[in-house]
């Protein structure tokens, strides 16, 4: 007779065969690995019991590196060498980075093809050489899968990896690229508010519309969901990039020199120095959280300097941020087509809300206290390990469903630098979308496609994600030819574009791989963009639509002459070509719309009769079937 | 067996028909995702992904045509036979382009008010004028559609909903540029 096994206690063997998989919250300032146990969410702690990973990593001399706690210790000694924050710099260039100067890092441009157009991921250069933000992140993530193999004693199977609502195809593209480097099988990426909700949704059994006010260290994001037996749909995300609990440092760090009378002191720091400053602000902050009265300590050119500051110049000092924060909200509601009364809860995540004048600000917005049950750092972490567990197959009997939304619209160039619009924001993914072009000349056979992403009407004022070419088209009047352009959003957010002409069936493709992204500022900003300027857009767009209908009309009629040039006298002839000059001319010189159309109906006006000559001159010719040659 | 080929009525398991219970669709839309969704395949490899997200794909797709009244008109109307042709046919009753054209200098001269307030006023004013006219048509194409059975004189009704719709999108525009 065969012995019965029995097992360690509290760790029952699985029936089948446990597949590890981990939810990981990548964050800027700090990242948290999390993992379903025992039907129980958890943050695994390292072997030092620490839960939190700070997102520092400190390149040493020759080889080998520190990351976490280690290198945040080394920063203010080193801070050249230790990247911190880099999660702002995924996808982007330098030309977007905002302040440079601000910051203690050396940044580098791209090597290689890259470098001439500066739209290469940056780089930043350490004693090891230039690492890429992707590189940066990778060390993070692999910390994170080791932190999860050590706990289990097992190979990690796969990671739902948590992404702010607001990063564009080339941000999530990085951030699967960093988490390959670290030879991690990404199951899926997700907004981080997502995450949260989903922690407090399946934990709580809450249903309803629901926001989630995501203030972390370097990103805020306001999202509106509505949770309906077990489904996550998002009705709306919006937020700012670029706004952080790092802002709120530098803005008591600016408010105390000012006190201290070293306001212009500013600019000739090093980055010691700054790194120094920073740290000081960011413990008076936290102090203040509890206190109403905090001493600031920082040491400059062999001095100390101490100040008291009060949560009440706090507060001033950074009511314009907490302003920025509600009037994303607002715009959020807006787009959701909702009002304030119709939120049952706001769902709290990211250290930065543990701040009173935040907690205050939004319990006065939603005229109700928001939910803070779960600890605000670990609660992305925790849905993200939840989301995980089900798409590994792990939790048979989980119901749980995530239908997720593009956060900005995409489309396509045309004719005359203006947008077309596939995708409207906010549809829900997977999708697919197509529209119907046509060409613009006779003959074209060829098609240059350049796919955007943004919301306003201008090429120029959108991100450019991708271009690429339908050739082969054969030759036929222009506007015969039929081109559906197809878009394909994926479930994890990721776009591919395909063209066909429906009469030769020719086709092209393209996955959008961006090589950069939008910048951190400008994704909220061309949203806000979008209805601010509205009326300024109108015009510009009316004149862009006159000067191609221009364009058009000196290319219909330029083609007409050519076939049936001989039909008009020398005097009429005289005519259109002195108005076709005209009409050259205001096009190419005009900021007008009006004067573009005034031109462009002369020469519709002057051809109109050359026009009913050649359809006689046609209806004829096909009545006796006879060739004009031969007439 | 419904395929990938079924109409959006057939794939949802809704009547062929313009009234429609939007609960029951919403319920419907999110135990079908539940099935198709690309997500419940993640552990099963390309192939079932690639099925997964055509389906999930058409099943979105059917949706947003489906909760859009005018949408769900339109594509009625197209099942049934009757083209919309909305690109080639812009031909409207004199009535109905008297009324649009009142319409834009109505806008015009909300456009052209300096003080904000009063201008929010008349353009939500405009609006509520528009919403009110946009249901009343709506209601209109409904009877023909469901009563009627009248296809060819509700492409009518719908083409007048795609002139209501564009211009009430440029009365909302005029009110978000002035917040």
């Amino acid at each position: 007779m065969a012995l019965l096994q029995i097992s360690e206690p509290g760790q029952a063997p699985d029936p089948h065969q446990r597949r590890i998989a981990v939810g990981i919250d990548l964050g800027t300032t700090h990242s948290l690995v999390a993992s379903v146990r025992n039907g129980v969410a958890e943050c695994l702690p390292d072997n030092k019991g620490h839960i939190i990973l700070p997102s520092v990593v400190r390149y040493l001399p020759g080889q080998g590196r520190q990351i976490g706690h280690e290198a945040v210790a080394n920063a203010a000694l080193d801070p050249e060498n230790t990247l911190a924050s880099v999660k702002r710099f995924m996808g982007r260039s330098l030309s977007d980075i905002a302040h440079p100067e601000k910051l203690p890092y050396k940044f580098v441009k791209p090597e290689g093809q890259d470098a001439a157009s500066e739209k290469g991921m940056l780089s930043i250069q350490t004693v090891q050489g230039a690492k890429s933000p992707v590189e940066v992140s990778a060390e993070i993530l692999a910390t994170l899968r080791y932190r999860a193999e050590d706990t289990f004693n097992d190979d990690l199977h796969g990671a739902v990896i948590t992404v702010p609502a607001y990063f564009d195809d080339a941000q999530r593209q990085a951030t699967k690229d960093a988490a390959q480097m670290a030879g991690i099988n990404v199951l899926r990426l997700i907004n981080e508010p997502t995450a949260a909700a989903i922690a407090y949704g399946l934990d709580n059994g809450s249903e309803g519309i629901y926001a989630v006010f995501d203030l972390g260290g370097g990103t805020f994001d306001i999202s509106i969901l509505r949770l309906t037996r077990g489904v996550f749909e998002v009705m709306a995300t919006g937020g700012d990039s670029a706004l952080g609990g790092d802002d709120y440092d530098h803005a008591l760090a600016d408010a105390a020199l000012a006190s201290l009378g070293l306001a212009d002191v500013q600019a000739g720091l090093s980055a010691e120095d700054k790194t120094r400053l920073k740290a000081a602000a960011r413990a008076a902050k936290e102090a203040l959280t509890a206190a109403s009265d905090v001493p600031l300590v920082w040491s400059h050119a062999a001095q100390s300097h101490e100040v008291r500051v009060t949560r009440l110049q706090f507060n001033e000092a950074t009511s314009a941020l907490t302003a920025r924060c509600m009037s994303a909200v607002k715009k959020a509601l807006r787009d959701a087509k909702i009002k304030a009364d119709d939120i049952q809860g706001v769902v709290m995540v990211g250290g930065s809300t543990r701040m009173p004048q935040v907690q205050e600000a939004v319990a006065a917005f939603f005229g109700k206290p928001p939910l803070n049950n779960l600890n605000p750092d670990e609660v992305v972490a925790l849905g993200a390990a939840i989301q995980a567990n089900q798409l590994a197959g792990n939790d048979s009997a989980g119901d749980l469903l995530l239908l997720d939304v593009i956060p900005l619209s995409l489309g396509i160039e045309t004719m005359g630098g203006l947008v077309e619009r596939i995708i409207p924001r906010n549809q829900t993914i997977p999708t697919a979308m197509a529209q119907d072009f046509t060409t613009y000349q006779d003959g074209q056979t060829a098609l240059a496609l350049h796919v955007l992403q943004g919301e306003r009407d201008l090429v120029a004022d959108c991100r450019s994600l991708a271009r690429f070419e339908l050739r082969g088209i054969p030759p036929m009047a222009a506007g015969a030819a039929r081109i559906r352009v197809t878009f394909t959003v994926d479930a994890d957010g990721l776009l591919s574009v395909a063209a066909k002409e429906q009469i030769s069936g020719v086709e092209a493709k393209i996955d959008v791989k961006p090589s950069y992204g939008l910048s951190d500022t400008q994704i909220a900003q061309m949203l806000q963009d979008s209805f601010s300027t509205a009326e300024v857009d109108m015009k510009a767009r009316a004149l862009v639509e006159a000067r191609v209908d221009g364009d058009r009309m000196l290319l219909a009629t330029q083609s007409a002459l050519n076939a049936d040039g001989q039909l008009l006298s020398a005097e009429d002839r005289a005519q259109i070509d002195s108005l076709m000059l005209a009409l050259r001319h205001t096009v190419d010189t005009s900021q007008e719309a009006q004067a573009v159309e005034d031109a462009t109906q002369a020469l519709a006006h002057a051809t109109e009769t050359f026009a009913a000559e050649r359809m006689n001159h046609s209806i004829q010719k096909a009545l006796s079937g006879q060739n004009i040659q031969n007439l | 067996m419904i395929s990938l080929q079924a109409s959006d009525f057939e794939l949802f398991g809704l009547p062929t028909a313009f009234g429609l219970d939007r609960t029951q669709l919403d319920l419907q839309w999110k135990s079908l995702q539940r099935e198709a969704h690309p997500d419940r395949f993640a552990s099963e490899g390309a192939t079932a992904q690639r099925i997964a997200m055509q389906w999930s794909v058409r099943i979105n797709e059917a949706y947003n045509r489906l909760k859009n009244p005018l949408k769900r008109a339109a594509y009625l109307c197209e099942l049934n036979g009757a083209a919309v042709n909305a690109e080639n046919n812009t031909s409207m009753p004199p009535a109905f382009l008297i009324q649009q054209m009142e319409w834009r200098e109505a806008l015009d001269d909300c456009k052209a008010v300096k003080n904000l307030d009063t201008k929010i006023t008349a353009l939500e004013a405009l609006l509520e004028e528009v919403d009110a006219s946009h249901a009343q048509v709506l209601a209109q194409a409904a009877h023909l559609l469901d009563a009627d059975h009248n296809y060819t004189a509700a492409v009518g009704q719908v083409r007048a909903l795609m002139f209501i719709e564009k211009f009430a999108q440029e009365v909302q525009h005029g009110l978000d540029a002035c917040t």
